[in-house]
């Protein structure tokens, strides 16, 4: 007979001892998938580190594909720490790329580029915490179902910004052809190391964001709302407002994101932008533990994932699907260890003898 | 007009099947959100069975296990390992879409086998059909929409009318009263977030071998998503989804 008893608290080294295992499976299951798919399983996985890290040109690309998910992860996180599920990152990541070419495309071209990206981001900003603010509202106030309300955010923003690219936002000088106007240079983020600054903007978000959750009044009260409401009411907290607060960091944060694909990725705005780093952070957001710094690490190793997976088509010839796939196996694995975390399982003989198994 | 009509029925009939599916697995209180994972699954499965044996049953078989293998993934981690539904049913989106556009590499561009559309031709019902304009609209049909409606009329009469539906209902909206009542909540879990699947899967491979019957990249095109969305717009009801998922197609793919 198999027994589940709760664990009352799991120590640091065995949490970390679960997790590696777990980890080491989901390699090995990967490795039998490729296997089975008739590829090389250590030659793939050579080659995704490979592709990811091998020069200084593809460390750069790997970064570059950083920067959206731990920035998008960032705001998921502070509305995941409130048990808000905010799937709506694909549509304030758009929207706040939208307020970014709102500003873009109606500057002066003489605009000092500090000001003129400054503005941006404001805007972006407040697009992406207003794409954000309208489920939370409802919510606070009706109780509406946030994880369905966002995602369908998701698809008015698209929507939207299709319909601005095939309509009034249509460049005149791109002969027919249905796109938004290229940025001027002063729109465009500068790099440093060859790497656009969003990379600056990432690290002291994090370090933002760690400090607002673990040393701010209304990131504890955040916490205790995601913990119980029952406590909050209790304790006096005004819930409506610490979850509309919450949001609008949420969707500020995803909309910053936005700003910066458009800016230096893109030099415009299109439907497809958000590239699926919305739905993609919200995973990483989970895997990191709503802990900042875990999820940059996190978030560098799926960057790592995205990039080695598109070298791979280009190195063995295999798709970068695979990339998805293996992605897929090892978040089964990793969350499938939680359990393990939180609760023992013991099998207990016909004596009633206990033994422990993990 | 009626043209136009029957086509919106033929472009709904995967939202049929797939809402059904997720309106299943949420009356046993999970929200599944890998509903498009498991529509890509079932695609390229009944695709890709459909073309090396070119047997329409064995196709339509293959997605429904595709699409229940992929519910069965979901239910191990969510029911026994108690996983987070959310993220765990994103995870299996992704998974789904590699796995997708993986195994349906090979065949892009292919069209489906005409052995296998043939089971898909129109089939008229006599005197329903003559009905003038709901008559070519709902019964000039294929016998997969026929198949639709009617696993329409009986998961509503499974929900409300039987036993077992009831209990569904039970384990879905309080899992704890429903275990004191002496039900397998775990059970019911599973056998249906896995029939859940298995009719994604369904409605994933009426879009791969009908809507659009050649394979093409991400054939399914965010309809799960909308599924997910129908099931609230129907308020869990059966015969809801079938009004909602004819005028919430999308031409625009």
């Amino acid at each position: 007979m198999i027994k589940i008893t709760k664990r009352a608290d799991l120590p640091k080294r065995q949490e970390y001892v679960i997790r590696a295992i777990a980890i080491l499976f989901s390699l090995v299951c990967a490795g039998l998938v490729i296997a089975i798919l008739g590829f090389n399983p250590l030659g793939v996985f050579q080659q995704i580190v490979l592709g990811a890290l091998g020069t200084e040109l593809r460390i750069q690309q790997t970064i570059v594909k950083a920067i959206p998910l731990i920035i998008t992860s960032l705001g998921i996180l502070v509305a995941f720490k409130m048990k808000f599920w905010n799937i709506g990152g694909e549509g304030q990541i758009i929207m706040g790329a939208f307020g970014a070419t709102l500003v873009a495309l109606n500057i002066p071209e003489t605009l000092p580029a500090p000001l003129a990206l400054t503005a941006m981001a404001a805007a972006a900003i407040v697009c992406g915490g207003i794409w954000a603010f309208i489920p939370a509202m409802f919510k606070a106030k009706f109780g509406t179902n946030e994880t369905i309300f966002t995602l369908m955010m998701n698809y008015i923003g698209i929507k939207w910004v299709t319909f601005l690219q095939y309509g009034p936002w249509k460049d005149p000088e791109s002969q027919g052809f249905p796109k938004i106007a290229n940025f001027t240079p002063n729109a465009v983020l500068p790099s440093v190391f060859g790497v656009h600054i969003g990379w600056m903007i990432a690290i002291v978000l994090v370090v933002l964001v760690f400090i607002f959750i673990n040393h701010t009044k209304k990131g504890f009260e955040i916490t205790v709302v995601g913990e119980s409401i029952e406590t909050a009411r209790y304790a006096g907290m005004n819930i409506n407002s610490v979850i509309i607060t919450s949001m609008l960091i949420s969707g500020g944060l995803c909309g910053l994101t936005g700003m910066i694909q458009a800016s230096a990725i893109e030099r415009t705005l299109t439907a497809t932008l958000s590239g699926g780093y919305g739905f993609t952070a919200i995973i990483t957001t989970w895997l990191g533990r709503l802990s900042a710094p875990i999820i940059m690490l996190v978030c560098i190793a799926f960057a790592i994932l995205l990039q080695g997976g598109a070298y791979l088509q280009i190195a063995m010839a295999v798709p970068s699907s695979v990339a998805d796939m293996i992605q897929g196996i090892i978040l089964f694995f990793v969350l499938g260890s939680e359990f393990f975390m939180q609760y023992k399982l013991s099998i207990s003989g016909i004596r009633g003898s206990k033994k422990e198994v993990a | 007009m009626t043209a136009f009509l029957a086509a919106a029925v033929i472009a709904g009939t995967p939202l049929l099947f797939a809402t059904l599916g997720e309106l299943i697995t949420e009356k046993a209180g999970n929200l599944n959100l890998g509903v498009e994972g498991m529509m890509l699954m079932g695609a390229v499965m009944g695709f890709a069975v459909g073309l090396w044996t070119g047997n329409p049953f064995l196709a339509l078989l293959g997605a429904i296990g595709a699409g229940a293998l992929g519910a069965a993934v979901y239910a191990v981690l969510t029911v026994t390992l108690r996983a987070n539904q959310v993220v765990t049913g994103l995870t299996l989106t992704i998974f789904g879409s590699g796995y997708a556009s993986f195994v349906g590499k090979s065949f892009m561009g292919v069209p489906a086998p005409a052995s296998v559309k043939a089971i898909f031709a129109t089939m008229e019902i006599p005197l329903l059909s003559s009905i003038p304009v709901i008559g070519p609209t709902f019964f000039k049909q294929d016998i997969f929409i026929y198949f639709g409606y009617l696993i329409t009329i009986c998961a509503s009469l499974y929900l409300w009318k039987t036993r077992k539906g009831l209990n569904l209902k039970a384990v879905g909206e309080n899992a704890a009263a429903a275990d004191a009542s002496g039900i397998n909540v775990n059970l019911y879990k599973y056998v249906h977030i896995i029939l859940g699947g298995a009719l994604c899967g369904l409605g994933g491979a009426y879009m791969s071998l009908v809507t659009i019957p050649v394979w093409q990249e991400n054939v399914v095109a965010g309809r799960g998503w909308i599924a997910v969305a129908l099931v609230i717009f129907a308020s869990w009801k059966p015969s809801k989804a079938l009004d909602l998922s004819v005028p919430y197609f999308r031409e625009d793919r």
